[in-house]
């Protein structure tokens, strides 16, 4: 199907950004699954790195959202890493490797650095002689899971510094990471690359649980940061603040107060 | 830049969210690309797409391969799976199919795909396909907790109970869920590094037949009722002759009732397969995996999970097996220090990686196989709160249970009906962008004399002549800690939003 007019604007004129996508006291998924859906619709070639779900549930909620993952994957627009799938491939397989090391090597040699993942990623979205596919899109899901295997946070910055070099300056293409965060949180090693990701990003969708607590209608509150100040222009970050709802297939967003719940 | 909200028409109910929406915002998978390209909420020339009802399967139907979309099977590439033969039209009931679309919840057509000759399974004892997301349901063993957990617990998914500060209730449906697997006839594999698992499995609850739970419960009325029923039986008088209860617990139906007061007979074992792991005779044998710089009880527990799932074919790896089985796995009180680990002994332990490492690899075990997990976690010992934080991430479903036992709570008048509190950190979204969340956040447990139930938290009515300033107090505080929820972990510290 045709991307509608909105999604044309966004793609020509975000090009070779960092998205992050953060979440607290809620969960933020459900961002995830709506860029993968969006860039594959779009003709993107998308890496996606998903550490902590299986491939089914992308696929059938990416199947709601209008997608096919299993199609994606087949004509070459979408590699999927799937991390918990390789993780044991890696402790329970056999000796025998292919010749490329699995991309979560770090796991059996005590965590020194990303660099497999890295060249996972390198080699997937560098783009072979006969693609036809628009800007490659890297889309992490998520950041967190990494400290908890056992890489220490300079690991984790390296390798998305790494990652930005080749995906957004060489080859200008998007990148788009899930991480959690907790203002009151005790991981300081996850507040640690999170502050670090949110000074280096184009684009900060921040999604929150509503700070006086539980509500059916209203989910929570989505906080659109738009690093305007990168530019050097002299100002200040854009912020926007609206409020959503999760429903079966698809989200809807509101300004704060007016959910259909009240009007 | 306000946005553009027509007014209500008159007589419109302000109820669901399809009707109110078209006159305000249209929905659409591009309204988040309408937010990031444009700024604000200009309602998009995209397509409506309607919410579509998703069709109900009744329980207890055959359950065909689309049904375990968490589980690969080997052999079964789902590409081969027509996608475009189901109509896209939002239908607004679809004739329930016994394929998989129903499972789907798609709005199917009456369009009936053939699924695989051979592939069909049969029921699983025990399990019931969950209507949100078309994963199998299993039963904890508790059957209020089924309700709390949105159903029950999903194949392939972890429970982590985080422990009360004696471990006594945890303990409790820890063997609940094994009492569970008994009655219905799944695999057990239990693992403790405390007590011996043959000890363990002597101890579970005996399940209460109807007729004598219908007594505990003081409903002699009911059963009286039942007698001048059957002398009445004009028009359906053929059931007459069928047998009123069910005399033993069947393992068809979900979720038991168990005394906790009696234990199990050891008939109902005869015809289990069971595994144990007792770390102390564990550890005398090689570990034959690499550690990837875990704890060596770690490593060893999930390769003793490992070589089960495969040789018992829980992973699909046996096509031979026509009767499938799922395997509960019972792991106690992970973490604590004799399991190896110092997380709970100490401010700075020297391996903060290993227990969140045994949990993602044990995910992806569970993940790729017919199986779900319970561990109980002594969180209340772990003195680095990350680390929670980070089990938290891994896991599916993390209750936490507060006892009253030793605290203040236990002599305030507001919780003198209960025993203690059940926190619900998480629950997962499974195939789906939402979650069946109870509405109810604020729940008890109490163990009565023979059952254990978890329960809204009632307070009790104020009927003290003077009201004094002190309980008033208590009562805010309380209040206070009840609000939070799962999903939304506001404490609500703040009255307004905005």
């Amino acid at each position: 199907c045709t991307p509608s007019l909105a999604s044309i604007i966004l793609l020509l004129v975000f090009q070779g950004k960092f998205t992050l996508l953060r979440d607290t006291r809620t969960d933020g998924s459900f961002l995830v699954h709506h860029f993968l859906s969006f860039y594959l619709r779009a003709g993107c070639k998308v890496c996606f790195v998903a550490l902590l779900q299986s491939f089914s549930h992308y696929n059938i909620v990416a199947q709601k959202l209008g997608v096919s993952l299993t199609a994606a994957k087949e004509r070459g627009q979408l590699i999927f890493l799937e991390g918990l799938k390789s993780c044991l491939d890696l402790l329970f397989g056999e000796e025998e490797q292919s010749g490329q090391p699995s991309p979560l090597q770090f796991l059996s040699e005590g965590a020194s650095d990303l660099k497999a993942l890295f060249d996972f990623v390198r080699t997937s979205l560098t783009p072979a002689g006969s693609d036809s596919w628009k800007g490659p899109v890297l889309l992490v899901d998520d950041l967190s899971v990494l400290l908890s295997l056992g890489a220490v946070p300079v690991a984790v910055l390296d390798f998305i510094h790494y990652c930005r070099v080749v995906v957004c300056s060489q080859l200008k293409g998007n990148i788009v990471v899930l991480v959690h965060s907790n203002e009151d949180s005790e991981d300081e090693e996850n507040e640690l690359v999170v502050n670090s990701l949110c000074h280096h990003s184009d684009l900060i969708l921040w999604v929150e649980g509503l700070a006086t607590g539980f509500c059916k209608d209203v989910h929570g509150q989505i906080k659109i940061i738009k690093r305007v100040s990168l530019e050097l222009t002299a100002e200040k970050d854009l912020v926007q603040v609206y409020q959503y709802k999760i429903q079966d297939k698809n989200v809807t967003f509101f300004a704060r107060g007016l959910s259909a719940a009240v009007l | 830049m306000p946005p553009a909200i027509g007014p209500l028409s008159p007589g419109r109910s302000s109820g669901t969210p399809a009707e109110a929406t078209p006159r305000t915002l249209r929905p659409g998978p591009a309204t988040l690309t309408c937010l990031l390209a444009t700024g604000h909420l200009s309602p998009c020339p995209a397509r409506v797409a309607r919410d579509v009802q998703t069709t109900r399967p009744p329980i207890g139907q055959l359950v065909s391969p689309a049904a375990l979309p968490l589980v690969e099977r080997k052999g079964l590439d789902s590409s081969r799976r027509p996608l475009a033969a189901v109509s896209r039209q939002p239908a607004e009931m679809a004739a329930a199919s016994a394929a998989g679309g129903a499972a789907r919840g798609r709005g199917a057509t009456s369009f009936q795909r053939k699924a695989a000759a051979g592939s069909r399974l049969a029921a699983v004892a025990g399990t019931r396909p969950s209507v949100r997301h078309g994963q199998l349901l299993l039963s904890s063993g508790l059957p209020s907790l089924d309700c709390v957990l949105g159903g029950g617990i999903a194949v392939g998914t972890l429970l982590l109970i985080e422990e009360d500060k004696y471990g006594l209730y945890s303990n409790l449906l820890f063997k609940y869920f094994l009492a569970e697997g008994v009655v219905c006839g799944h695999e057990l594999f239990v693992a403790s590094a405390k007590e011996h698992p043959d000890n363990i499995l002597k101890e579970l609850p005996a399940p209460l037949l109807d007729d004598t739970y219908r007594n505990e419960l003081g409903e002699e009325g009911t059963a009286v009722k039942s007698e001048d029923f059957q002398d009445s039986m004009k028009i359906a008088w053929r059931y007459q002759n069928l047998p009123k209860m069910e005399a033993s617990p069947t393992s068809t139906k979900f979720g038991h009732y168990y005394d906790v007061s009696k234990t199990m007979p050891p008939e109902l074992f005869q015809s289990i397969n069971w595994h144990s792991f007792y770390l102390p005779e564990e550890l005398s044998l090689q570990p034959k995996m690499k550690t990837c710089n875990m704890n060596s009880a770690y490593a060893r527990l999930l390769q003793s999970i490992q070589r089960i799932i495969c040789q018992e074919g829980f992973d699909g790896s046996d096509p031979q097996k026509k009767q499938k089985n799922i395997l509960r796995i019972g792991i106690q009180s992970l973490g604590s220090m004799l399991w190896g680990d110092d997380i709970c002994s100490s401010d700075t332990p020297e391996d903060i990686h290993s227990l969140t490492k045994f949990l993602y690899v044990l995910r992806a075990l569970l993940r790729k196989s017919l199986s779900a997990c319970i561990i109980t976690v002594p969180a209340h010992l772990i003195q680095n709160k990350a680390i929670m934080e980070r089990v938290t991430n891994l896991s599916d479903m993390v209750v936490g249970l507060e006892s009253f036992i030793g605290s203040e709570r236990e002599t305030n008048p507001l919780y003198k009906d209960y025993h203690g509190l059940v926190h619900v950190h998480q629950i997962p979204r499974l195939n789906s962008l939402i979650c069946d969340v109870s509405d109810t956040k604020d729940l008890a447990f109490r163990l009565k004399r023979k059952l254990f139930t978890i329960e809204r938290l009632h307070l009790p009515p104020d009927l003290s002549d003077t009201v004094s300033r002190t309980s008033k107090q208590d009562l805010a505080e309380s209040a206070k800690l009840l609000s939070s929820g799962c999903g939304a972990m506001a404490i609500g510290k703040k009255h307004l939003d905005f």
